[in-house]
């Protein structure tokens, strides 16, 4: 399966440059975070890193061309290398009644294609742009930061390394070092101090290089940050945005694979938003940023390089607290948010094979969350599935589970199930990790079940 | 900074070549794995450069001592005994892991040895060991407890509540900083306008010196005095100056330091260092180079054998989630089965 290398937007200005150098050949193994060409433009020469690993297929762009645009294809990425880790063994699980879960496929090293409608709220005739999510992500925040002064971006890494996985490249070149602002590895302090300066007036946002650390802030986010405005009557507000990625990359292990999810979503005074696609990804950070209140933003490491369509108006603003169809279906709704709409579609696509349609709903926002269009979506397929990749114990899907007994009982055909990682922390081993988070599998077998097939 | 120490004498020098090598060899072989995308996980942190302070520093621990250390931690765990071919069976995955393959890279942990754990969360190993330190008081026989850490950890709390609490309870803890200079992208004096950094470690109440990793004699001078003062209860902080030789992970290529910057701290390595101390001393060359080829040798082979083991099987899963007497979680397929109770 190849994969398009598309021409990099290294700034946010950025609309094309010249492909100064290729540093890999045809046929060369490239791993992520390799650096793979160098792109000229009128500010720099910069590196061009891989996002993903595989082989160099071809060279759609020879080096020294100029003008190329951005997102232009400029070379192709030839399928899983040698990194592609080994089929799980077979397992006898469900015939032997073990407790064993059945192997899964392995799990794609891109997710899977979704289906290209845009979003509902997007304006017909509005001009769309194919961006990965990371420079979707970007843009919100550059918009942001041009329209309204007192936004400014605090973190370990966002400036002169230009954001761990790259999400503020080239904020620091426009906005200079006053709002882009690196942090000591010190997330206690900073997301503190974030607090503070948004009681001060300013509005910040404070990036987490991943939600993991932001275990050691997380008494900033909730005892700070969530709970001031109620604690002073009203009177102190903290309109702040904590962001990064969330949940499990892919072989970093239990301290790095959490999806904090369901942990914020528990907060009063916080909101939570954890968006699939760049799109809405990119209308609710604008959103977020906009908002008087606290909102944690969780975004999934394996999405930042998936492109999607992305409206260009920057007054491209979506509510927080809608949920979305994303594809209608009349025997079962799946339910899910972020990177566990990957799983649900490749569920819903090989569902639909054996003649189950399935309704897609991606919930976006967490809290406050639209249990509203869950439940008319239950109301019409009497069936419903939760998918996430968080542990089962008070999971977002138990929620789901809760509301829907509660307003939508009697159209209930069968028990609601939820399908979440396995109750265990996240192992090391390739084969095992794969099947702890989550799996197509999984959601294939609960939603059978739940259709008593 | 040096605080001037018994002179460095060449008796054991060679010993400790051995063990800077061995580790040298290790990281170099898991690298070049990990490039080629073999069987070393999706992140992984070499701590080539740091070989004096892991050597230096464990040459002065004693048997029945424990330790905790950061993500950067193999070099540590091989200069108190780690068996390589189990350490990149647990860098690989594998079952015959020292965590059966459930930890990884950033997680290796053996008891047997007292090693408490490695932890990938920046401080985050730090606490345990004033905890070690107090169960090792209570036992009264003599052990003590020493955190490793890089220098990116100097910005967290808890290592300021940590040499507060070791300090006012006079325990036998060591607190290490492994100063390679940068905390991932960012350079020390980018993170802190005080970079003598056993300073705050003094004004905490501890004995508290900076030395530079260049000589591993120097470092064992230096962490034998600091030991043996905790080992009496009076905890003690030591900064070792060394170098990251490359990126923070072995995926960054580091375009944040000048080549320049990186020529002359790799300038600064521990181990040709010496190398060329044992070459003064009148060691043969010759001898020198068999070591180095016998170390690559072994150190290639068990790498190899571990990366030929099994993976766990899948029922490892839901082991260890609770002490084993737990029942252990209910697995989805079957409770989609009891749940539905079709039939």
């Amino acid at each position: 399966m190849a994969t398009e290398i598309l021409m990099p937007a290294l700034s946010p200005t950025m609309e094309e440059g010249t492909l100064a150098r290729w540093l890999k050949k045809e046929g060369d193994e490239i791993a992520a975070g390799d650096i793979i060409a160098e792109i000229e433009t009128d500010k720099a020469v910069m590196e061009f890193e891989a996002v993903d690993e595989g082989v160099l297929g071809k060279i759609l762009v020879p080096e020294g061309a100029e003008g190329v645009k951005v997102n232009t294809p400029i070379a192709l990425l030839d399928g899983d290398s040698a990194a592609a880790a080994p089929a799980a063994p077979p397992s006898p699980a469900r015939a032997q009644k073990a407790p064993v879960p059945a192997a899964p496929p392995a799990r794609p090293a891109e997710p899977a294609p979704m289906q290209t409608e845009a979003a509902p709220e997007i304006p017909a005739g509005a001009e769309l742009k194919s961006m990965p999510m990371r420079e979707a992500l970007r843009d919100a925040m550059a918009e942001e930061m041009r329209r309204d002064g007192r936004v400014f971006v605090m973190g370990e890494e966002v400036a002169q390394y230009q954001g761990a996985y790259k999400v503020t490249q080239g904020l620091l070149d426009e906005f200079g070092d006053r709002r882009v602002i690196d942090t000591p590895i010190t997330e206690h302090g900073f997301a503190g101090i974030g607090v503070g300066a948004a009681f001060g007036g300013l509005r910040p946002i404070v990036e987490f290089m991943t939600w993991n650390f932001a275990m050691q802030a997380i008494d900033q986010i909730i005892n700070s940050a969530a709970k001031t405005l109620y604690m002073s009557g009203g009177q102190m507000g903290c309109p702040i945005v904590f962001r990064g990625p969330n949940g499990a990359a892919s072989r970093v292990a239990a301290q790095h694979s959490q999806d904090y999810a369901a942990w914020y979503a528990h907060v009063p005074g916080l909101k939570v938003v954890q968006p699939y696609a760049a799109d809405d990804a990119k209308g609710l950070l604008k959103a977020a940023i906009r908002d008087p209140n606290p909102v944690v933003f969780l975004e999934n490491e394996m999405i930042y390089g998936k492109s999607f369509d992305v409206p260009t108006d920057p007054d491209w603003v979506l509510p927080i607290g809608k949920a979305r169809v994303r594809r209608t279906g009349a025997d079962v709704t799946i339910v899910s948010f972020g990177i566990g709409m990957v799983t649900a579609t490749e569920a819903a696509d090989a569902l639909a094979a054996e003649g189950i349609s399935a309704e897609l709903v991606d919930l976006r926002t967490l809290r406050p969350m639209d249990t509203a269009t869950v439940v008319q979506s239950v109301q019409k397929t009497n069936r419903c599935v939760t998918v996430e990749q968080g542990w089962p114990v008070c999971s977002i899907g138990n929620h789901i589970s809760a509301v829907l007994m509660a307003e939508a009982f009697d159209w209930l055909d069968a028990p609601v199930l939820n399908v979440t990682g396995k109750d265990v922390p996240t192992p090391y081993a390739a084969n095992l990790e794969r099947l702890a988070l989550g799996t197509v599998d999984d959601v294939i077998a609960a939603v059978r079940a739940v259709c008593y097939r | 900074m040096t605080k001037t120490g018994p002179a460095p004498s060449n008796t054991g020098l060679e010993a400790h070549y051995r063990q800077m090598r061995r580790i040298r060899s290790f990281e170099e072989r898991v690298g070049e794995l990990f490039v080629r995308g073999e069987s070393a996980g999706s992140m992984l942190h070499l701590s080539i450069g740091e070989e004096s302070a892991a050597v230096g520093v464990c040459s002065a621990m004693r048997d029945g001592d424990t330790f905790t250390t950061h993500h950067r931690g193999h070099g540590i765990f091989l200069a108190r005994g780690a068996d390589p071919n189990r350490m990149m069976a647990e860098i690989a995955g594998k079952a015959t892991g020292y965590c059966h393959g459930k930890g990884g890279s950033m997680h290796i942990a053996d008891m047997s040895l007292g090693h408490l754990g490695a932890n990938a969360i920046v401080g985050g190993g730090i606490p345990a060991v004033v905890g070690a330190a107090l169960a090792a008081r209570r036992r009264g026989t003599g052990q003590l407890s020493v955190a490793f850490f890089g220098d990116g950890a100097m910005g967290q709390g808890i290592l300021y509540e940590s040499m507060n609490m070791a300090a006012l309870w006079d325990l036998p803890a060591v607190f290490v900083c492994i100063n390679n200079q940068w905390g991932m992208g960012t350079r020390i004096d980018q993170a802190t306008r005080v970079t003598a950094l056993h300073d705050r470690a003094a004004a905490f109440g501890l004995a508290a010196e900076t030395v530079d990793g260049r000589d591993v004699r120097e470092v064992q001078a230096a962490a034998a005095r600091i030991l043996d003062g905790a080992r009496a209860g009076r905890p003690g902080f030591l900064a070792v100056e060394c170098y990251r030789f490359f990126g923070h992970a072995r995926k960054d290529k580091s375009p944040y330091r000048s080549p320049k910057e990186e020529a002359a701290g790799r300038s600064r390595d521990p181990v040709a260092f010496a190398r060329d101390a044992l070459i003064a001393a009148g060691m043969a060359e010759a001898r020198l180079d068999e070591i180095d080829q016998a170390i690559a040798t072994e150190m290639e082979a068990s790498i190899d054998a571990a990366i030929a083991a099994e993976e766990p099987p899948l029922q490892a899963m839901f082991r260890d989630v609770f002490a084993p007497d737990a029942p252990e979680p209910e697995p989805l397929a079957r409770r989609i089965d009891r749940v539905l109770a079709r039939d």
